[in-house]
């Protein structure tokens, strides 16, 4: 077996017993890049340390998380040039950890979309069928993780893109609970939805980056003050009487058949388990994604702002006043998709609006908190597809938008609530491509959905059964 | 200003909180510095940066909201206001929209008619811009970020005001009150207090209000009376010949004294207000609103009453002495030592005063202790100076920070009491102007003054006027 195949957990014990060194580690996936890099198209920039520590271990960055003294481009050419002054609290932990970037992740475009399309440098590949997206916005982390590129990621989730490139490509994606993960240097999108959270190729190994990434950070007000957890600690505990909801709105229109039999199939697995599952109500499911995109794209309107031509990133060469630097800049720095959804929050935060579409989607905000609340004094966890679909034909859904936005529809309303949620791969479908489940956990508590994660993921044996052919089909 | 009208006037006033960092992040708040020094990834809006509450920013805005009477919100939050301007790097404020903070307060003015109650809407949270420097290298403007996230409290007034002299007033207070509890330097000159002035005019009688203007960032009292008076007689003038106001923020030129409408921010001024979702709600408790409450100094009513009651002073001189922290405690100071409160007093509401309008001077400014001032009283109660002497040594004490003792010293200023050098001087003017001796004599009284005051200037005006007095008398009688 060659060291890039390992997980984390197994470098971890071969570096322990000193049967490999951190260098090989390195080499490996250097050779591996070197290898795969040219058809997938992960990486927006690569970074080659100049001293292996011992010990050390490598990781890939989503390209919106500042790396002191290292590009952070949001995959935009209103960054392709900033060099972070600083670093990110997430980086800095990482590093305590010896666990050093060998290169930043592609996107969509400040992470709006669900494709990697709307990259601003190149369109990443799904590594199982090469003519397909790998998911988005975190589509170059998942696609570098599944092709082996990396040993593990970070990425961001705002409505999904952690959970459904990690779908889509057949891997494990966490979008830890809302304050779990401090901000501090991810690059906002919609501060009040984004977090950070790890891109792995099992349970195990999501459970031990989580263990390093989260915990309380004075620079974030919204992080939350809570004692540091161990989420590695219960993963092997059975599920035997575990009671699993399976949200019937979650399981109809808009849901490809082959993704629902999946689901269906984990149900009947946990059943064979012990656990309880049973099929429930989720009541304005309906209204999540219009929710979810009033509030993102609001947020994102005003985090958008400060990308203005005047302090650093793109400034247009012609202009004749202040007005014009300003448009120009910002006309010619940002894609289509970012400039739709600025002007979609700029429009619902206006005044004649606010109240039509901001305020009243706060108080489906509310609803949709409550709503998961009910369901949570009833089950301990809920299980729903990670998305419609498995991963679709690149260039298909690019021109249509609001087909782009429906590839959120199960992940939106998680974000909304602030909730954790874990995608693992639980099967192919007939073209061969990987079918994630996605199972949601009260707030805090990541530990049962990993441990459900984990315990699912042993008898599935995905990784061993199944693995990614790098082929245009 | 035509009689048959009356002017309606509201304040925003905007202080510069005086904590040591800024409101989101932990650089310095200090004034000056190299352009951009002051700064780190948060004030600089660099991508991904967060903003923290800095807690001394709510103190001292709690402070201020209970030392103007004003309710405070046990729960309120931080709105982003949006607008694009290179002073502004996040392209948004944050400050306070729907939940100040404090609201509902009063303070009281002196008016010609009496004490007049002036409403305080609200007091909330901001903070402040950066700073456009006109480049030196050709066209453009340099961006100085130093005071960007200076913590700010802005304090809404009611539109109560009914006279530039009544705004005046009430800008006065309101400094004088942040002075007292030590929550801004409001000096003026480098911006830390600068006021939106906002002005309609109406008939007398009419109870609804006319259409305002709004002139913005005014930071001088003499600007902010020059233009009320400029705007309501350019607004009367517009009303007498049949037009209409329009509602616009208007730039004040103080070379030639008039307001300029100003180019908008942005096209249409909509500031598309909503909550900051980088901060979490701002939630306090009765404990610590009261904790602050105790925590304050004693304002300004308070001491007036004191100064009446206790020192026997007039109500005209306590509210002058109250006025300002820094004359109350120069007060304060000067009679502790001295125990002459009549005399300090009249110390500081006459020839003090004189000396800080001739300088253009703030009582900040004074650059002699309370001690020195309590001094001063004494070497005059003392007789070792005379208080004609004692002017000349106050007048040196603002040039040079030095002692009145020191002064005197160095400028040989001490009062000849003397006897016999008296005598000298007394003998040696009367036998230099017989004249006077004989119209005294013939019952011109004057001629004593004339021979007193010649005495004065002989010895450069040292020797003791009352000796002088009664020497000369006992030698005319003769």
């Amino acid at each position: 077996m060659e060291i890039y195949e390992l997980t984390v957990q197994e470098l971890k014990e071969k570096l322990d017993k000193k049967e490999i060194t951190s260098k090989e580690i390195f080499e490996s996936y250097q050779a591996r890049i070197q290898e795969k890099e040219k058809d997938i198209k992960a990486f927006v920039s690569l970074n080659d340390p100049k001293e292996i520590k011992e010990n050390s271990i490598p990781i890939g960055i989503k390209d919106n998380i500042n790396i002191r003294g290292t590009k952070t481009t949001c995959s935009s050419k209103m960054l392709e040039n900033f060099v972070s002054p600083y670093s990110a609290t997430v980086i800095e932990k990482l590093e305590n950890e010896n666990i050093i970037s060998i290169g930043k992740l592609n996107m969509d475009e400040f992470a709006m979309g669900a494709s990697t399309e709307y990259s601003y440098f190149q369109k990443t590949r799904n590594p199982w069928n090469l003519n397909r997206v790998p998911g988005g916005s975190s589509g170059g982390s998942a696609a570098a993780v599944a092709s082996n590129m990396v040993p593990w990621a970070l990425g961001s989730d705002t409505g999904g893109s952690i959970r459904q490139p990690a779908s889509f490509c057949g891997i494990v994606g966490l979008k830890p609970t809302y304050g779990l993960v401090s901000r501090y240097g991810l690059v906002a999108f919609a501060s009040s939805l984004d977090q950070i959270g790890p891109i792995t190729k099992d349970v195990r190994d999501c459970a031990m980056l989580l263990n390093i990434i989260s915990g309380h950070d004075e620079k974030d007000s919204t992080s939350a003050e809570k004692g540091k957890k161990d989420y590695m600690k219960n993963l092997e505990k059975d599920v035997k009487g575990l009671k699993i909801g399976l949200p019937k709105q979650y399981m109809g229109e808009g849901i490809h058949q082959e993704v629902k039999e999946k689901i269906l199939e984990v149900a009947k697995k946990y059943e064979e388990m012990g656990a309880i599952v049973e099929e429930c109500e989720f009541n304005c499911s309906e209204y999540a994604l219009a929710t979810y995109y009033i509030i993102a794209c609001a947020e994102a309107s005003s985090n958008l702002g400060r990308f203005d031509g005047i302090r650093y990133g793109y400034r247009a060469k012609e202009f004749s006043n202040l007005k014009e630097l300003y448009k120009n800049s910002r006309s010619e720095g940002f894609g289509a998709e970012v400039k739709r959804r600025i002007i979609l929050g700029t429009y619902v935060l206006s005044s004649g609006y606010y109240d039509a579409y901001y305020k009243k989607a706060l108080q489906v905000r509310t609803l949709v908190k409550k709503e998961f609340e009910r369901l949570f004094t009833t089950y301990d966890i809920l299980l729903t597809p990670t998305a419609p679909s498995t991963a679709f034909e690149i260039g298909t859904k690019s021109n249509n938008p609001l087909e782009m936005y429906l590839a959120d529809l199960c992940t939106v309303s998680i974000n909304i609530a602030g909730l954790p949620a874990i995608s693992v791969p639980c099967g192919i479908d007939s073209k061969g491509l990987p079918v994630g489940m996605q199972l949601i956990g009260k707030a805090f508590d990541e530990e049962t959905i990993l441990n459900a994660a984990y315990q699912y993921e042993k008898i599935e044996k995905f990784r061993e059964k199944f693995r990614p052919e790098f082929k245009e089909k | 200003m035509t009689t048959d009208y009356e002017m309606v006037i509201g304040l925003e006033v905007h202080s510069e909180l005086s904590t040591k960092t800024k409101i989101f992040c932990s650089c310095p708040t200090e004034f000056g510095g190299e352009p951009n020094t002051h700064c780190c990834p948060v004030c600089m809006a660099m991508p991904g940066a967060l903003p923290v509450l800095n807690e001394k920013v709510i103190e001292y805005a709690v402070k201020a909201g209970l030392a103007m009477n004003c309710e405070i919100a046990e729960n309120s939050k931080n709105d982003r206001k949006n607008y694009f301007y290179p002073d502004l790097p996040k392209s948004y404020q944050i400050s306070q929209f729907d939940m100040p903070l404090c609201k509902k307060g009063k303070v009281e003015i002196q008016t010609e008619q009496g004490k007049k109650t002036i409403g305080i809407t609200r007091i909330h949270i901001e903070e402040d811009a950066g700073k456009l420097n006109h480049s030196e290298f050709g066209g453009g403007s340099l961006v100085d970020l130093n005071r960007a996230g200076v913590p700010l409290i802005e304090i809404v007034s009611e539109p109560d005001m009914r006279s530039s002299k009544e705004a005046e007033e009430y800008l006065k207070k309101v400094k004088s009150i942040l002075e007292y509890i030590e929550v801004s330097d409001c000096k003026m000159q480098e911006g830390s207090l600068r006021a939106d002035v906002n002005v309609s005019v109406r008939k007398k009688g009419e109870t609804k209000f006319g259409t305002r203007t709004e002139m913005k960032n005014m930071n001088s009292f003499r600007s902010i009376v020059r233009a009320i008076e400029y705007e309501a007689n350019r607004q009367i003038e517009i009303l007498e010949e049949g037009g209409k106001i329009e509602q616009e923020t208007l730039r004040w030129d103080d070379v030639s004294g008039k307001t300029f409408s100003m180019r908008d921010k942005e096209d249409a001024q909509d500031y598309r207000y909503f909550p900051e979702p980088d901060l979490v709600p701002i939630h306090l408790s009765k404990e610590y609103i009261q904790q602050i409450k105790e925590s304050l100094p004693e304002m300004p009513e308070s001491r007036k009453e004191r100064y009446i009651k206790d020192f026997g002073l007039p109500e005209y001189d306590s509210n002058i002495l109250t006025s300002s922290k820094y004359l109350s405690i120069l007060f304060e100071g000067a009679e502790k030592i001295c125990k002459n409160a009549k005399a300090v007093s009249n110390w500081i509401m006459s020839d003090i005063t004189r000396i800080l309008n001739e300088k253009e001077l703030e009582p900040e400014n004074i650059p002699f202790k309370a001690e020195d001032l309590g001094n001063l009283v004494i070497l005059i109660d003392k007789g070792t100076i005379s208080s004609k002497i004692a002017k000349q040594v106050l007048e040196e004490m603002f040039e040079n920070p030095k002692t009145p003792e020191e002064i005197i010293k160095e400028k040989g200023l001490i009062q000849i009491s003397d006897e016999g050098q008296i005598k000298q001087v007394v003998e040696k003017i009367l036998q230099a102007n017989p004249q006077s001796i004989a119209d005294y004599k013939a019952g011109r009284d004057r001629a004593l003054g004339f021979l007193v005051g010649q005495a004065m200037k002989e010895t450069k005006g040292k020797a003791n006027p009352q000796m002088l007095n009664k020497m000369f008398l006992e030698k005319l009688k003769k």
